[in-house]
C-alpha cells in the first residue's frame, strides 16, 4: 500500500465517509431512481453471504454487471414486484481505505440495515461490509465495484432493496 | 409410594414420567369435500407439523442431500437437514460418498458445527470421542480411565457405538439419504417422470459449484411445497415471468402428479415476448414495460432447448433450469411457521466463460433477491399470516377441475389437488 500522508488520507477518508452517508440516505428515503448514479457505466454490484465469498464462490442474490441491471432493478421494484410496505435504515460505519491509486481508492466500510414492517417492531434485516473500489470520474467518485457481503447465515422472508 | 396425581400430564416426583409409545394421534377432521379443501391447521399444528417429521422425513422417503462437487476431495464435508435432524455428507477413503447422522453417539453433540470443511477424521468437540470418514468409533479419551479408577465398562465395544450411516445414492452427481431401511430404492421412489428430469439437469457431466442462497420464510414449509405445485399464481403474480414469456398460461406445459401425489413435474417453454388474447386476462402483463439488459431475461440455447420447470421430489427437493440458471431448491421445515430455503446453484465443468456468467446473470431471476421470486416469499408470509388466524377455516384449491388427472395445461392446481390426496392418505386424515 502506498504511504499515504496523513493530511491527505484524511481528507480521502472523510470525503468517501460522507460518500457512504449520502449512499444510504438515498436508499433509506426510497431514492431509487437516483441510486444507479452512484456508479460507472461499467460497474460490477453485487450481494452476497460471507459464506460465498469466503469459499469464493461467485453467485450473489443481486448480481449487476452494468450500470443498466441497477437501472433494470429499479424498473422492477418500482413496476412488477408484490412486497409488503417497509422503511429501511443503513448505518454505514468503519469506513476504512485500503488503498490508494491514480484513479481509484479501494475502501471497505461495515453495513447494518434496520427494517421496520407496518405492523411489526424494527429487527436487524442484514449486517455485513462493503468491499468496494471507487474510481475518480469528471462527476467525481464513482463505485466500479461494490461487493455488498453480509454476514447473515439467511435471508429474512426477501431482500427487496438493495443493500 | 402412591402417586397421588391423577391428571396424566402432570409429571409425579416420584415416577418417571410415562413414556408415549403411540405414534401420535391427532384429533383432526379433514373437510367433506377432500382433497379440493385444506384445512388450515395442516399450517399451525405443532402436533401435525412433528407427525410429519415422523411419517415423511423420518420415514420411507429419500431426501435430498447436497451434490457431489461440495465436497471434492477426500475429507471434504457438508452439513446438511432432514426434516430437522442435521446430517453430513463426507467423501470418505473409498472416494465414496457417506451420509453420517451429525451427532456423537456419545451425548448427541453435533460433531460439525460448520456447513462445510475438510478433516482427516471426526471428533467430537465435547469429550473428543473420535470417527472415522465413515463415522467408526476409534477413541474414547480415558477408556480405561485415569490413576487405576473410572473409565468405560471392559464390554463397552466401539464397533457397536458408531456413528449411524444413512443408507444413501449417487445419481448423476447429486446424493440422496434415507432413515428407513425399508424404503424403497431410490429409483423406485422416485419414478420414471421424476427420475428422468433429474438425469435431464444432471447428465452424468461434472458439476461446478457456484454458491449458495439462503432464506428463512416464515411460513409453514408445504407453503412453499404447493407454492412450486402451482403454476396458477406463477402466470398472475409473476410480471416478470409473464411479460417477458418466461412462464406463461398461454404456452405449452405439462403439469404431471407422480408418485400417488407426492411428487410432480411441471414443464413449460420459454416462448419470449407476445400479445395473445390470454394476457388481457393478466392483469399485471406489461406490454410498455422494457428491461435496459435483455440479456437477463434471455437464455442461450442449451441442452433444455427452451423447455422450463422440473421435478418436485417429495417431501423437500426441487430441480429445475430458468433461463440457463440451474439450480437445486431444498427445503428444511424449522418449526411450524418457519422453513429455510436453500438454493444451490451450480454449472458443468465444461461450461465456457460466457456459460458461467449466463448462469450467474439468470440467478437474478430466482432467490431471495430474484426478480420472480422475491415476490414468493413475501406472498407465503401473508398466508401464514391469514391462516394462522383462523386454524379451523380451509383453503380451496378447484382450479382446473376437482380430478388429479395431469394436465397439459396450466391454470390448475392439480399438482396441490393431488398432493393432498397422497398426504392424507399417509397422515390419516
Amino acid at each position: 500500500m502506498p504511504h499515504l500522508n496523513d493530511v491527505s488520507a484524511a481528507a480521502l477518508r472523510a470525503e468517501l465517509r460522507d460518500l457512504y452517508e449520502d449512499y444510504a440516505l438515498c436508499l433509506d428515503e426510497g431514492e431509487l431512481e437516483a441510486w444507479p448514479d452512484f456508479f460507472t457505466e461499467d460497474c460490477h454490484y453485487r450481494v452476497l453471504s460471507r459464506e460465498n465469498h469466503d469459499a469464493g464462490l461467485p453467485l450473489g442474490l443481486i448480481y449487476c454487471m452494468n450500470k443498466n441491471m441497477l437501472k433494470d432493478r429499479v424498473t422492477a421494484l418500482r413496476e412488477t414486484t408484490m412486497f409488503e410496505p417497509r422503511s429501511l435504515r443503513h448505518f454505514i460505519s468503519g469506513v476504512k481505505v485500503r488503498e490508494q491509486h491514480a484513479d481509484r481508492v479501494v475502501a471497505q466500510a461495515n453495513f447494518a440495515i434496520m427494517e421496520s414492517l407496518s405492523d411489526r417492531e424494527p429487527s436487524l434485516n442484514m449486517v455485513g461490509r462493503y468491499l468496494d473500489t471507487w474510481r475518480q470520474t469528471d462527476a467525481g467518485w464513482r463505485l466500479a465495484n461494490r461487493d455488498c457481503v453480509y454476514d447473515n447465515y439467511r435471508v429474512r422472508t426477501s431482500l427487496i432493496i438493495p443493500v | 409410594m402412591t402417586c397421588t396425581h391423577t391428571h396424566p400430564t402432570e409429571a409425579c416426583s416420584s415416577h418417571a414420567p410415562a413414556i408415549a409409545e403411540q405414534p401420535i394421534h391427532i384429533e383432526r377432521r379433514w373437510p367433506e369435500e377432500g382433497h379440493t379443501r385444506i384445512p388450515n391447521w395442516v399450517y399451525t399444528d405443532p402436533a401435525v407439523f412433528q407427525k410429519e417429521m415422523d411419517v415423511f422425513f423420518n420415514g420411507k422417503t429419500w431426501n435430498y442431500i447436497g451434490l457431489e462437487c461440495e465436497v471434492p476431495e477426500v475429507g471434504c464435508y457438508k452439513r446438511n437437514w432432514i426434516g430437522t435432524s442435521p446430517v453430513i455428507m463426507v467423501r470418505t477413503d473409498s472416494g465414496e460418498i457417506a451420509v453420517l447422522e451429525n451427532r456423537c453417539a456419545h451425548r448427541g453433540a453435533q460433531i460439525c458445527w460448520q456447513n462445510t470443511g475438510k478433516v482427516k477424521d471426526f471428533t467430537c468437540p465435547y469429550h473428543q470421542w473420535n470417527y472415522d470418514l465413515n463415522g467408526n468409533l476409534q477413541g474414547v479419551p480415558f477408556r480405561r480411565g485415569a490413576m487405576g479408577k473410572g473409565g468405560m465398562p471392559r464390554d463397552f465395544d466401539p464397533k457397536q457405538n458408531g456413528i449411524r450411516k444413512l443408507r444413501s445414492v449417487n445419481r448423476g452427481g447429486s446424493i440422496w439419504a434415507t432413515f428407513s431401511d425399508e424404503a424403497p430404492s431410490f429409483e423406485e421412489f422416485c419414478g420414471a417422470e421424476v427420475l428422468a428430469e433429474i438425469d435431464h439437469m444432471l447428465p452424468g457431466k461434472k458439476l461446478k459449484l457456484l454458491g449458495y442462497s439462503r432464506q428463512l420464510i416464515p411460513s409453514n414449509w408445504k407453503m412453499y411445497l404447493e407454492n412450486l405445485k402451482d403454476p396458477y399464481h406463477a402466470t398472475l403474480l409473476h410480471t416478470f415471468y409473464i411479460t417477458f414469456g418466461l412462464w406463461r398460461a398461454d404456452s405449452k406445459s405439462e403439469c404431471i402428479p407422480t408418485g400417488g401425489g407426492a411428487h410432480s413435474v411441471m414443464v413449460s417453454h420459454n416462448e419470449g415476448k407476445k400479445v395473445t388474447e390470454a394476457t388481457s386476462e393478466m392483469s399485471r402483463f406489461r406490454n410498455d414495460l422494457e428491461l435496459l439488459d435483455l440479456e437477463t431475461v434471455t437464455p442461450r440455447q442449451e441442452f433444455n432447448r427452451g423447455r422450463v420447470g422440473g421435478a418436485w421430489v417429495f417431501p423437500a427437493a426441487q430441480f429445475g433450469i430458468q433461463a440457463n440458471s440451474l439450480k437445486t431448491r431444498h427445503v428444511i421445515p424449522r418449526s411450524p411457521t418457519e422453513h429455510e430455503l436453500v438454493f444451490t446453484y451450480y454449472g458443468y465443468e465444461d461450461d465456457d466463460e460466457e456459460m458461467t456468467r449466463l448462469r450467474l446473470k439468470h440467478a437474478n431471476l430466482l432467490g431471495p433477491a430474484g426478480f420472480v421470486s422475491m415476490d414468493d416469499s413475501e406472498m407465503l408470509n401473508q398466508v401464514q399470516i391469514g391462516v394462522t388466524g383462523y386454524p379451523d377455516a380451509r383453503g380451496i384449491v378447484e382450479m382446473g377441475g376437482r380430478d388429479t388427472e395431469p394436465a397439459d395445461y396450466m391454470v390448475t392446481e392439480v399438482l396441490i389437488r393431488s398432493f393432498y390426496q397422497y398426504y392424507r392418505q399417509a397422515m390419516g386424515f
